[in-house]
């Protein structure tokens, strides 16, 4: 047991899945030619003005609600002032003292209890542009290139509370945040395209101490694993620290992948004093009531209630519905597949066990597939009806997942119907046991697990074919007569 | 119809008749025009890019709409030319904001009131001179050189809109567009003999204005008298879906107003600014304008505007703040001037800042970062921006006993040149009564009321309503004709004038 | 007062090389500049808010629709420094 407890803070900032940008009508679309989604507002040509994108608002609104935050009543914008040649007006549009939402929270799953981390404020505000550096990295590099085209796209930035408690909770606190605005529709979270990114605060205190500990900045973490990773790599730096007596200096620190430690960007980042003051390019923002209430009605069941009813309404342990409610795609097919057929847990254990091994293995989503919720339905009745084996059944899952041909076609063309002919059977059952005279004799000496090699014969004899259950009585019949 | 001399000397509204009555062509006036312009800008120095070509075009395409199209559909200043600060961003046409920073940029884009010349048809004959990025009082700070008054080459046009205000009163355009944000477009009128107004903040778009100060810019007409002034703004007002800033509502015909009786019109005197600086001579006239005023029957009333001496220091903090922010964007990255022997990106930023920009421009960079920097914010900017409430509670209460507000419009005549430009509180000084209607978001306009003994032109001002424009065209243009003010046409030596290709 | 000092740190903060002449200048014409906007404090304002927009506007937004963006030879037209479709600039870490 450590004798430091971890407290963690997250930063994280997600792009809003808007058409255009934040403040003008270019386009947001990912991966452009560079500098060929600008115009005069994007490029901070002289003499352009700012006009808000109101959908970037209403998502905005709708990631506040979706996290549970007090959306604010008036909220207005502010420049935040700092050069960098990724920043066209050398100002970025964002929110100080007056942010779109407050006081949210975000329910994680700590040790199978509820916990609730909090979040301080969301505020909207727009991307800056990006650099190409002419090295490997912008140390060292000559010369950087600037691309222009993300400037401008809308962001929310999303901070939570000092509350987190260890890397894994921080990973954990990553996965329902991801999961919560993807279910509000209005992100799609990809960390691989920037669309995501997280910086994080952390510090170490003796345990039982109130006061918190000196903080570190990490950033320059690119996945959810770095995140874990960099973390980890953190509490045991600051432990090792503590331990030894050494002070920790509060400081900024990248994460490098490669090495898989956090170093020092002490000297390469100037304080900052931002100079904020509201922009006076955009009128305050004034949102009533029956805005709010709109967007509230258009959020779809969110994944931590929707994991609850999984468990009263399907009856399904906790541990499937936590996983299932995880993307709202996935819960959403999985429901259709109850509506297609009526044991849940039968169909839980399906999209756990075959559709997710052969996602992750084919590298596919979920929406690029040929196979619906109606074709798992389908032939999960055929196992019912005893046309085919369960096993059998993997065999026809896989073909439809890559196909999308119906359980039945897939039977019928490859002959995968199940033999429960008991004459037929009982003829091969007499071949594996003049075949199999040792086993047969193990289990006449009280051997049951001979049972279940004769029973692979037979399996085999059939190509899996075999109505398993039937193959076990016969077998068992026919050796207990002499 | 007469000689060129005669045709530029004409207002706008007089030679749009001509035009309508088809009795002078929209080329021979833009001819006309840019004849005046390479007789005369070698000593006024009003432009500084003159695009003849361009104006020549839009001549020729009015000539065209006034031969085929029905008079009554006709735009008012179709073939009507005239000149633009060089603030406003202009599609092709270099646009320097008068500074060296700039001295090369060529926008990709038009300003909306550009668009709408444009599409008004009136031809642009070019740009004007103007105190770098709209920051000075007697356009002595262009980056480039200064304009001279056309009343006295000795003296200054006043600023930041000089270059504008020149070029109409030396007849070298019919009508200007100047930008106001703290008295630009009104201390060059008042100099300058001209009629300008500062609209309402938001009445007329800024988009494709380079930004000065964004909470207290706003472009206005420059023109020879009333009737133009309200011509100008009918063209220019209105919402601007790209300027968030800009009202949604609807704007009257400015013209309408013109001609209205004033009788039982509340004219308000606030008595804060006849006081210690204004000069004597000024003083008398101004009174003896508002004097005229009474005459027509209206009322005068004594009002007051308790925090007047405070505007001063309230916009010289509000205004360096907001320029700070909106200057940055002129990192040489982009566009504009690049100093090319820096090492890194932030030696290049510096070099390149310190290159471009002038000695008052770094002046305000300087205050306004100063204002905003942690632990400054609230004793100075913040400080301004509450102050700012308390002039805008001052016009309300006075406007709860007047309609308008009549003025000096500036503390004193046209300066000469050299006078001030050491010393930057004398300067800001002359900008003492144009600068509490911007912080309040007031239109205001300067009317010519009366010459010095000197020759020199005087200006009254009126400060009105939120949107009450007309009001200020009402008053102003009964004045007008209550004087009977005859235009002078300040001689100026020609020969060694611009070449206009 | 403002010092020799804090007008080398706003200089830096707003990316200016002053010359030494000009820093000089500078400090003693920023305050006399703000020695007068000093007056201010001498107004009591604590119950008095803030005015950033004199005249009331709120709620202006735009629909969410993509416009066409500048060809990219326009994009690049002024750029001092052009490559490759990028716009270029030297080195943004400063040398250790």
């Amino acid at each position: 047991m450590s004798r430091y407890e971890t407290v963690i803070g997250l930063e994280v900032h997600a792009e809003l899945l808007t058409e255009s940008k934040l403040f003008c009508g270019c386009s947001t679309e990912f991966g452009a030619e560079p500098n060929t989604h600008c115009c005069p507002v994007c490029l901070g040509l002289p003499g352009v003005l700012p006009v808000l994108n109101r959908k970037a608002l209403d998502y905005a609104i709708k990631a506040a609600l979706a996290l549970n935050a007090e959306i604010a009543s008036y909220s207005k914008f502010d420049r935040k002032n700092y050069f960098y040649p990724d920043l066209p007006k050398a100002y970025q549009i964002s929110q100080y003292d007056l942010p779109l939402a407050k006081k949210g929270w975000l329910e994680l799953k700590v040790d199978g209890q509820p916990r609730r981390i909090g979040i301080t404020r969301i505020h909207l505000e727009e991307e800056a542009g990006k650099s190409v550096h002419s090295g490997e990295s912008i140390i060292g590099s000559e010369f950087s290139l600037e691309d222009y085209n993300r400037v401008g796209i809308p962001l929310i930035e999303i901070v939570s509370e000092p509350d987190l408690r260890s890397p894994a909770e921080a990973h954990q606190y990553l996965e329902r945040l991801k999961a919560v605005l993807q279910y509000a529709g209005v992100s799609d979270c990809k960390m691989e395209e920037g669309s995501l990114r997280c910086d994080a605060n952390i510090s170490l205190r003796p345990v039982g101490q109130a006061e918190f500990g000196v903080k570190v900045e990490i950033k320059n973490m690119n996945s959810f694993r770095a995140v874990l990773r960099a973390l980890e790599y953190e509490v045991a730096r600051q432990t090792e620290l503590l331990d030894s007596g050494t002070a920790i200096v509060q400081e900024t620190r990248a994460w490098d992948e490669g090495r898989g430690i956090t170093v020092s960007m002490r000297g390469k980042e100037e304080a900052h004093d931002y100079r904020y003051f509201p922009e006076p390019d955009l009128p305050p923002v004034v949102i009533d009531r029956e805005w709010v209430e709109r967007l509230r009605s258009e959020l779809p069941e969110l994944p931590g209630p929707r994991a609850d009813r999984f468990v009263s309404q399907y009856g399904l342990p906790a541990y499937d519905a936590d996983l299932l409610t995880s993307s709202r795609r996935l819960a959403d097919w999985f429901e259709a597949a109850v509506q297609e057929y009526h044991d849940a847990k039968a169909v839980s254990n399906w999209v756990m066990g075959d559709l997710l091994r052969l996602l992750k293995a084919e590298e596919k989503e979920l929406d690029e597939l040929p196979l619906t919720p109606g074709h798992l339905g389908e032939m999960l009745k055929l196992i019912d009806d005893g046309t085919i084996s369960g096993k059998i059944a993997k065999t026809v899952f896989e073909e439809m997942f890559h196909t999308g041909k119906r359980a039945a076609d897939v039977v019928k063309e490859k002959g995968l119907v199940q033999i429960s002919d008991e004459a037929e059977l009982a003829r091969i059952v007499e071949t594996v046991i003049a075949a199999n005279p040792k086993s047969v004799a193990d289990f006449r000496g009280g051997k049951e697990a001979a049972l279940g090699y004769l029973v692979g014969q037979v399996m085999k004899e059939t190509r899996g074919r075999a109505n398993p259950g039937l193959v076990n009585q016969l077998l068992r019949d026919r050796l207990s007569r002499q | 119809m007469g000689t060129t001399a005669e045709l530029t000397r004409l207002t706008a509204h007089e030679l749009s008749d001509l035009l309508r009555r088809r009795e002078v062509s929209a080329v021979e006036v833009t001819e006309a025009y840019l004849e005046r312009i390479q007789a005369v800008d070698g000593q006024v120095k009003a432009f500084l890019t003159v695009t003849a070509d361009q104006a020549r075009k839009a001549a020729q395409e009015a000539d065209r709409r006034f031969a085929t199209e029905p008079a009554e559909s006709l735009p008012p200043l179709l073939g009507v030319p005239g000149a633009l600060k060089d603030n406003m961003c202009t599609i092709g046409i270099k646009t320097t904001c008068g500074s060296k920073i700039l001295h090369n940029f060529i926008p990709p884009y038009d300003a909306t009131v550009v668009e709408k010349t444009k599409a008004a048809g009136a031809p642009i004959l070019g740009k004007c001179n103007m105190d770098e990025f709209a920051m000075g009082s007697s356009t002595e700070n262009s980056g480039f050189f200064p304009t001279a008054n056309p009343y006295d080459l000795e003296r200054v046009p006043g600023g930041s809109s000089g270059g504008s205000a020149a070029a109409v009163a030396a007849d070298e355009a019919a009508w200007a567009l100047g930008s106001d944000t703290g008295g630009s477009i009104r201390q060059p009128a008042a100099f300058c003999g001209l009629v300008g107004l500062k609209p309402t903040y938001g009445a007329v778009s800024r988009y494709g204005l380079v930004a000065f100060a964004s909470s207290l810019d706003q472009i206005g007409p420059l023109t020879k008298d009333v009737t133009d002034a309200a011509l100008v703004m009918n063209l220019i007002a209105g919402k601007d879906e790209r300027d968030a800033t800009s009202v949604d509502r609807p704007h009257p015909d400015y013209t309408s107003f013109l001609g209205r009786e004033i009788k039982g019109l509340r004219v308000g005197i606030p008595k804060e600014y006849f006081v210690e600086g204004l000069d004597t001579e000024v003083r008398e006239k101004v009174m003896a304008a508002i004097g005229a005023l009474a005459n027509l029957g209206a009322e005068l009333v004594e009002v007051s505007l308790p925090h007047t001496e405070y505007a001063l220091a309230t916009y010289y903090l509000i205004a360096p703040a907001e320029c700070s922010s909106n200057l940055a964007r002129y990192d040489g990255v982009r566009y504009g001037h690049r100093s090319t022997t820096a090492p890194d990106s932030v030696t290049m930023f510096k070099k390149t800042r310190q290159e471009g920009f002038g000695p008052e421009v770094k002046r305000r960079i300087m205050l306004g970062t100063y204002a905003l920097s942690a632990g400054y914010y609230d004793a100075y900017y913040l400080k301004a921006q509450k102050v700012r409430t308390l002039f805008r509670r001052d016009f309300e209460e006075a406007f709860k006993q007047c309609d308008v507000i009549a003025s000096s419009t500036t503390p004193t005549v046209a300066f000469k040149r050299g006078e001030k430009v050491d010393n930057p509180l004398a300067m800001y000084l002359s900008d003492a009564f144009t600068i509490p209607a911007p912080l309040a978001a007031l239109p205001a306009l300067s009317v010519p009321c009366a010459y010095s003994a000197e020759g020199l032109p005087i200006g009254l001002q009126l400060q009105g309503r939120h949107f009450d424009e007309g009001t200020l065209f009402q008053v102003a243009y009964a004045l007008e004709q209550a004087l009977g003010l005859k235009r002078r046409h300040p001689e100026i030596p020609t020969g060694s004038g611009k070449e206009v290709r | 007062m403002i010092t020799r000092e804090q007008v080398d740190h706003v200089a830096h903060l707003a990316r200016l090389a002053l010359s030494d002449e000009e820093r000089e200048r500078m400090t003693s014409q920023l305050n006399k500049i703000l020695e007068a906007a000093g007056k201010l404090q001498k107004l009591d304002t604590t119950d008095v808010p803030p005015t950033a927009f004199a005249v009331p506007i709120q709620n202006v937004f735009r629909p969410d629709e993509v416009r066409e963006s500048l060809p990219r030879d326009l994009v690049l037209a002024n750029a001092p420094d052009p490559e490759r479709g990028f716009f270029r600039v030297p080195r943004i870490m400063e040398e250790e």
